[in-house]
C-alpha cells in the first residue's frame, strides 16, 4: 500500500467524505421511522415515499404526519409542516454564494438542501471542500433516508398495529432528538422551547388538533427581549 | 381529509421554500432579526411537537404508560447523547415490550 504520494488536499477530501458518508448513513436511517409513523398515521405507501423523495426535509414530514395521526385538519398539518421547512430557505441563502450552482445543478441543490448538507458545508474551512461536503452529505442522507422510508412504509404496512411496535413513543423520542442540539446552543433557545411547550401542552384540551403546534410559534416573542447574537 | 392535497402541497410549499433562498439576495440575511426568528422557529415548533405527540391524543392529554415510558427512555438516551438510532430503538423497544408484559 503507497500512500507516501497522497496530497494533503486529497487527504482533506477524503476525510470530508468519510465524514459525509457517515452523517448520511445516521441521519438517513432515521427515515425508517418516518415510514413507519407515516403509514401508520393512515397515509399510503407511496404518498409516504413520495414525501420523503420530493419534501425531502425530515423535520416537515414528521410534522406533517404527526398532525394528520392526531385527526388535526389539513390547514394544521399544512401549517405546521410548513413553518418547519421555512428554515430551508435560510440554509439556501447561506449555501447560495457558496455554491454558485445555476440551471438543473441549482434545481438538484435546492432539493438537497436541509440541516445536515447545510451543517456539513458551512463547517468547511475551505470553498472547495464545502462544495464537496454539501454534495456528499446530501446525496448519502437522500439515498439512505428514502430507502429506509420505503423499508419502514412497507414494514409498518404488513407488522399492523404500530402501539405493539411502540411507535407512538418513537416519534417524540425523534423529536426530542432533533430538539437536543438547540437546546444546548444556549439559553434563549431553552427559554423558546419552554414557551413552546408550555403553549402546546395548554391549548391541547382546548383547540383542535395541530394548533398547538402552530400556536407555539408565539413562543419566539419570548427572544424578542434578547439581543439577537452578533 | 383528502391526504393526497396534503401531500402534494407539502411537496410543492418544501422545494419552493428550499429554491426561494437560492434566487433571493443575500444581503436579507443580514436583517439579525429575520435570520433570528427563522433559526428559532424550529425550537418552538420541535417543543411543542414533542409535548403533543408525548401526551396527546387527538385533543384530549392522554397520559399513556407504555408511550411515556418509552419516551422517558429515549429521553435519556437524547440526554445521554446516544446516535439517533438507539434513541428510536430504544423508546420503542421499551414501550413495545411494557405491552407486552
Amino acid at each position: 500500500m503507497n500512500v507516501t504520494e497522497i496530497r494533503p488536499d486529497a487527504a482533506a477530501r477524503r476525510a470530508v467524505v468519510r465524514n459525509c458518508l457517515g452523517v448520511g448513513v445516521a441521519v438517513g436511517a432515521y427515515g425508517f421511522a418516518f415510514g413507519a409513523a407515516s403509514v401508520a398515521a393512515g397515509l399510503s405507501v407511496l404518498q409516504t415515499c413520495l414525501l420523503s423523495l420530493l419534501a425531502f426535509t425530515g423535520g416537515t414530514q414528521f410534522a406533517v404526519v404527526g398532525v394528520v395521526a392526531g385527526g388535526g385538519s389539513m390547514a394544521a398539518a399544512l401549517g405546521s409542516g410548513l413553518l418547519l421547512g421555512s428554515r430551508n430557505v435560510l440554509y439556501a441563502m447561506r449555501l447560495a454564494p457558496l455554491l454558485r450552482v445555476r440551471g438543473l445543478r441549482r434545481l438538484a441543490a435546492a432539493l438537497g438542501t436541509i440541516d445536515e448538507s447545510t451543517a456539513m458545508a458551512i463547517g468547511q474551512r475551505d470553498p472547495a471542500l464545502a462544495r464537496l461536503a454539501f454534495w456528499w452529505t446530501a446525496c448519502s442522507v437522500f439515498v439512505v433516508w428514502n430507502l429506509a422510508t420505503l423499508l419502514g412504509a412497507v414494514g409498518a404496512s404488513t407488522l399492523g398495529d404500530p402501539t405493539t411496535l411502540g411507535l407512538d413513543a418513537v416519534v417524540p423520542a425523534a423529536f426530542l432528538a432533533l430538539l437536543a442540539p438547540r437546546l444546548r446552543d444556549g439559553a434563549v433557545e431553552r427559554r423558546v422551547a419552554l414557551g413552546g411547550a408550555l403553549i402546546a401542552l395548554g391549548l391541547i384540551p382546548i383547540t383542535p388538533a395541530g394548533v398547538p403546534v402552530l400556536a407555539a410559534s408565539a413562543a419566539l416573542l419570548l427572544a424578542a427581549t434578547v439581543r439577537p447574537r452578533p | 381529509m383528502n391526504l393526497w392535497v396534503l401531500v402534494l402541497a407539502t411537496i410543492v410549499g418544501c422545494y419552493l421554500f428550499k429554491l426561494l433562498g437560492y434566487l433571493v439576495p443575500a444581503r436579507l440575511l443580514e436583517h439579525g432579526t429575520v435570520r433570528r426568528a427563522v433559526e428559532l422557529l424550529p425550537v418552538a415548533l420541535l417543543a411543542a411537537l414533542v409535548v403533543v405527540e408525548a401526551v396527546a391524543s387527538g385533543h384530549h392529554i392522554h397520559l399513556d404508560g407504555p408511550r411515556l415510558a418509552g419516551f422517558g427512555v429515549g429521553a435519556v438516551a437524547v440526554w445521554r447523547r446516544a446516535p439517533f438510532l438507539v434513541i428510536v430503538i430504544l423508546a420503542g423497544l421499551t414501550a413495545a415490550l411494557l405491552r407486552l408484559a
